[in-house]
């Protein structure tokens, strides 16, 4: 069995899935390149922001400079972790389940959002540089204030809300591909890597941005929901900070480390949004 | 002090359950986790849920299929409240928008998984604990319930009557993790523990860092005996670099294991004819270690997991979650390679003892969920049983503390005068370093529950200065690794009696560090030193726990395997191991399991798959 997408002669940009498969060819390579499990005396290199509004030491931020050990498979998660249990517990940054689900290490990796669990060191130039998200502000070192995220999150009015419901022990039905139509919006895990990387939201505080608006599409294009509904959540996403804000930059795509088609679900709402304001023509 | 009419310790599915099911009773009712809900571990569970769905199954095949999976540890009333009303909180999750995969008729799917006689696992493709979790969530959001979140709770305040069943909850301490400011919480009703797992006591676990038993270790302190704490289950797929977890699902559909040899072992050398890599979880385990062990084993660690055959398109469909882990976690294209695997601590059977409505021994004190032990899952938990066990008990311990009666529960909890006292030949004193002053309790003598919560603050004001003050000392890492890495050594998969009592003197030797322990990071901001100094006492006593279970639990049951003991011992052992925290002496008693329930009793059968 094959994996590889035939060739085509008028291929566009590349979807998640080709570029997921290509970043793991590369990857492949350098691995086995890296013969050892530890490679002998090497180490990678971290330059690491720090701050600590409370501690004198740190109230001017700074680059810390760290030399981890060096082994197979070491994600830039990893480097950090062992940079602080090996020389400064003093280290901050939020991290929990290390297998890309729950979304709390979101960092700014050599100018780009990524998720440091499952970033692999080899895949990235030396020093490797770890920043906090870029338009947050700054906790403590590398952790930064999601308050502003959470809100916008909320504001789309995040849950599920069918304008009736089946008896209790009766199921809503749901086709399959509307399941699949809705698939890929149901997996983002709120890292907040889309919001950080979006020079919209960063100009504009109040923009919904592209986490927010494609939890909106992802009920919104649940078919069990209600007409009702459905337009008040068009009326959400419709407003002056909403799906109109964005310009299809594409960058809240390029870093969602769950391969969301975040810009392509915020044009799908605004063709939605266009096509029920013809209704009233 | 913050005050509500119940509170709920930890943000993940129990925690995010009963806290709805309170809601809907009409409660004040606020979560407090140490994370961000979404950040919960219960996202991290891939498999499914299991409920008798279809008209061709029924409650009660579930029943027997949990109450064998337990290798009869599990007590009846548990199950049979677990499999009767599973299916109904399915279809209550459904309703509120839980992407499940569907079938063509739009009806929710459910696939076979290990140990179970019908296909019953609902599911979401492999990320059936993800989608849970941010339902759960996103209901909670709907109903506006208050969450605290990044408040680390560090301190149950209880009253200190003599006998723990004299003894009521009236909230806990925390701390804002972001400000590093302590604060009392006072519950006027009751307080829910539901802080889930402790993988951290090994260092091989598909858990995440968070999970260091913090809620079984402040029960236990505050006098409610804790269960079966040695049976551990091991997952038989994890990647053998980091421990993420590989799906019972890759099983369910059709994956095959092999060894160095290309052999389908599980067949070839006879540890489950009929079921294969479908046995229960604990067959599988043993199973590739042995061949490990016998040399078959690929690097001498791991075996292989093969989902190929499947081809891309069932894989893309129901799977595609494992081929992005394997491929970021491990490197390997699971579409045109096997996977490595080998067994990783998992779930925890044992925890808090509570009864079917998940209430503990102290009045106003409940615990659900992972870091709770009704005795569901007895010696070895089924795939797909744990996130139904969420909702079930999640559910009746929120209703009960929102002042519900479910009327009389079937399971007895807390100390018994005249229990079978445990008659074991410790190797080294287990419990408290020193000498404990007032641990467990509040005060001497308050009764006041704003008092009470008050002068819990205190205390743990006074042990945070403390701890900070201190100028030199030894690291947590340094302790917390210590503890992990005799757990994984000694009371692995197999034990034996001298490695049990090595890893017991281990873990004294790191009690003894933990009382120079130091914290590095002086600052009040965000000081997850701090935090993981605190989550490592805790893992201490988990570890302690699990470590005395083992060497007092002679005989073979379920995922307890022991050397010397290499058959289940049904005159002897049908019971419990419990734990006491006396005044910083851990005294442990056995209670007797409970096979018969409302409407199912059950006499114990050899297992086999």
């Amino acid at each position: 069995m094959s994996t590889e997408t035939p060739e085509t002669e008028d291929s566009d940009v590349p979807d998640p899935q080709t570029r997921r498969l290509k970043e793991k060819e590369t990857r492949k390579a350098a691995k086995e390149e890296a013969a050892a499990d530890v490679i002998e005396g090497e180490t990678v290199e971290l330059k690491v922001f720090r701050y600590d509004p409370e501690i004198a030491d740190k109230q001017e931020p700074r680059f810390d400079t760290f030399h981890v050990p060096k082994f197979e498979g070491m994600t830039v998660l990893d480097a950090l972790m062992d940079a602080r249990d090996r020389y400064d517990p003093t280290l901050t940054f939020r991290h929990s389940c290390r297998q890309a689900v729950c979304g709390s290490d979101a960092l700014f990796v050599n100018g780009r959002q990524r998720l440091a669990c499952k970033t692999q060191t080899v895949d990235l130039d030396e020093p490797i540089q770890i920043e906090p998200l870029p338009h947050r502000p700054v906790v403590k070192d590398l952790v930064v204030d999601m308050e502003h995220f959470y809100d916008q999150m909320r504001s789309v009015e995040p849950f599920f809300d069918p304008d009736e419901l089946p008896g209790p022990d009766q199921q809503q039905l749901q086709t399959p591909e509307n399941r699949e139509q809705v698939k890929m919006s149901t997996r983002c895990i709120w890292c907040g890597a889309c919001m950080s990387s979006c020079n919209i939201a960063a100009g504009d505080n109040q923009y919904l941005g592209p986490a927010a608006l494609n939890k909106a599409y992802r009920f919104y294009f649940d078919e069990r929901e209600g007409e009702n509904r459905q337009e008040e959540r068009l009326k959400i996403v419709e407003e002056e900070h909403g799906v109109w804000r964005c310009q299809t930059q594409f960058s809240c795509t390029e870093v969602c480390p769950k391969d969301i088609p975040l810009t392509e679900h915020i044009q799908a709402l605004k063709r939605e949004a266009v096509k029920n304001n013809l209704k009233f023509w | 002090m913050y005050e509500h009419d119940v509170l709920v310790v930890g943000g993940g599915g129990a925690g995010l359950r009963a806290a709805i099911a309170a809601h809907e009773e009409g409660a004040d009712v606020a979560i407090v986790s140490k994370i961000h809900p979404v950040r919960s571990h219960t996202g991290a569970a891939e498999g499914g849920i299991n409920a008798a769905l279809q008209e061709d199954d029924s409650w009660e095949d579930h029943a027997y299929d949990t109450m064998k999976g337990s290798d009869y540890l599990a007590d009846a009333p548990a199950v049979e409240t677990f499999a009767q009303t599973s299916p109904e909180e399915v279809i209550q999750l459904e309703h509120w928008g839980m992407p499940f995969s569907r079938n063509e008729d739009g009806t929710v799917m459910q696939r076979p998984f290990g140990g179970l006689s019908y296909p019953r696992t609902t599911y979401a493709g492999a990320e059936t604990g993800h989608h849970l979790l941010h339902t759960l969530y996103e209901q909670v959001v709907k109903r506006g319930i208050d969450v605290y979140q990044e408040w680390f709770v560090t301190r149950l305040a209880v009253t200190d009557e003599e006998d723990p069943e004299d003894r009521s909850a009236h909230g806990f301490v925390a701390i804002d993790v972001k400000s590093g400011e302590v604060a009392g919480f006072k519950a006027r009703n009751g307080v829910i523990l539901a802080t889930g797992g402790a993988g951290q006591a090994y260092d091989h676990t598909t858990n995440a860092v968070s999970l260091t038993g913090d809620g079984i270790s402040m029960a236990y302190r505050a006098g409610v005996p804790i269960e079966d704490m040695e049976m551990i289950q091991f997952h038989p797929t994890t990647l053998p670099s980091t421990g993420v977890l590989i799906t019972e699902g890759v099983r369910g559909e059709g994956g095959r294991l092999f060894n160095s040899e290309g052999e389908r072992f599980m067949f070839e050398y006879g540890y489950a004819t009929n079921d294969g890599e479908l046995a229960s979880r604990d067959v599988v385990s043993r199973a590739e270690l042995t061949e490990v062990n016998e040399g078959r084993g690929i690097n001498d660690e791991y075996v292989y997991l093969d989902m190929r055959h499947l081809g891309e398109e069932r894989i893309m469909d129901r799977l595609e979650n494992i081929v992005h882990l394997a491929e970021d976690f491990e490197g390997v294209n699971a579409l045109e390679e096997p996977m490595p695997v080998k067994p990783g601590q998992h779930y925890m059977m044992g925890g808090i003892e509570t009864n079917e409505h998940g209430q503990t021994c102290i009045d106003g004190l409940y615990a659900a969920g992972e870091t709770a032990c009704v005795s569901l899952h007895g010696a070895n938990r089924l795939g797909g049983n744990a996130l139904p066990d969420l909702f079930v008990f999640g559910a009746n311990a929120g209703r009960h503390a929102a002042g519900v009666d479910l009327g009389d529960p079937m399971i007895p909890v807390g100390p018994d005068d005249d229990a079978e006292r445990a008659d074991v030949d410790w190797p080294v004193e287990p419990g408290a370093v020193e000498p404990v002053v007032e641990e467990p309790a509040a005060d001497g003598g308050v009764t006041d529950p704003a008092a009470v919560v008050e002068t819990a603050v205190e205390a743990e004001k006074a042990r945070i200065d403390e701890l900070l003050s201190r100028e030199d000392g030894v690291e947590h890492m340094e302790i917390r690794k210590k503890v992990q890495q005799a757990m994984t050594e000694w009371v692995n998969v197999f034990r034996e009696e001298e490695g049990i009592k090595k890893a017991l003197k281990e873990i004294r030797e790191a009690r003894e560090m933990y009382s120079d322990v130091y914290v590095t990071d002086k600052s009040r901001t965000f000081n997850t030193d701090l935090q993981h100094t605190l989550e490592t006492e805790s893992v201490l006593d988990v570890a302690e726990s699990i470590a005395m279970g083992a060497l007092a639990r002679t005989e073979f049951r379920g995922a307890h395997w022991r050397k010397e003991h290499q058959e289940r011992k049904d005159d002897e052992w049908i019971k419990h191991t419990m734990l006491s925290w006396n005044d910083g002496e851990p005294e442990m008693w056995y209670r007797p399991v409970l096979l018969e329930g409302e409407d199912t009793e059950w006499e114990p059968k050899e297992r086999s798959y």
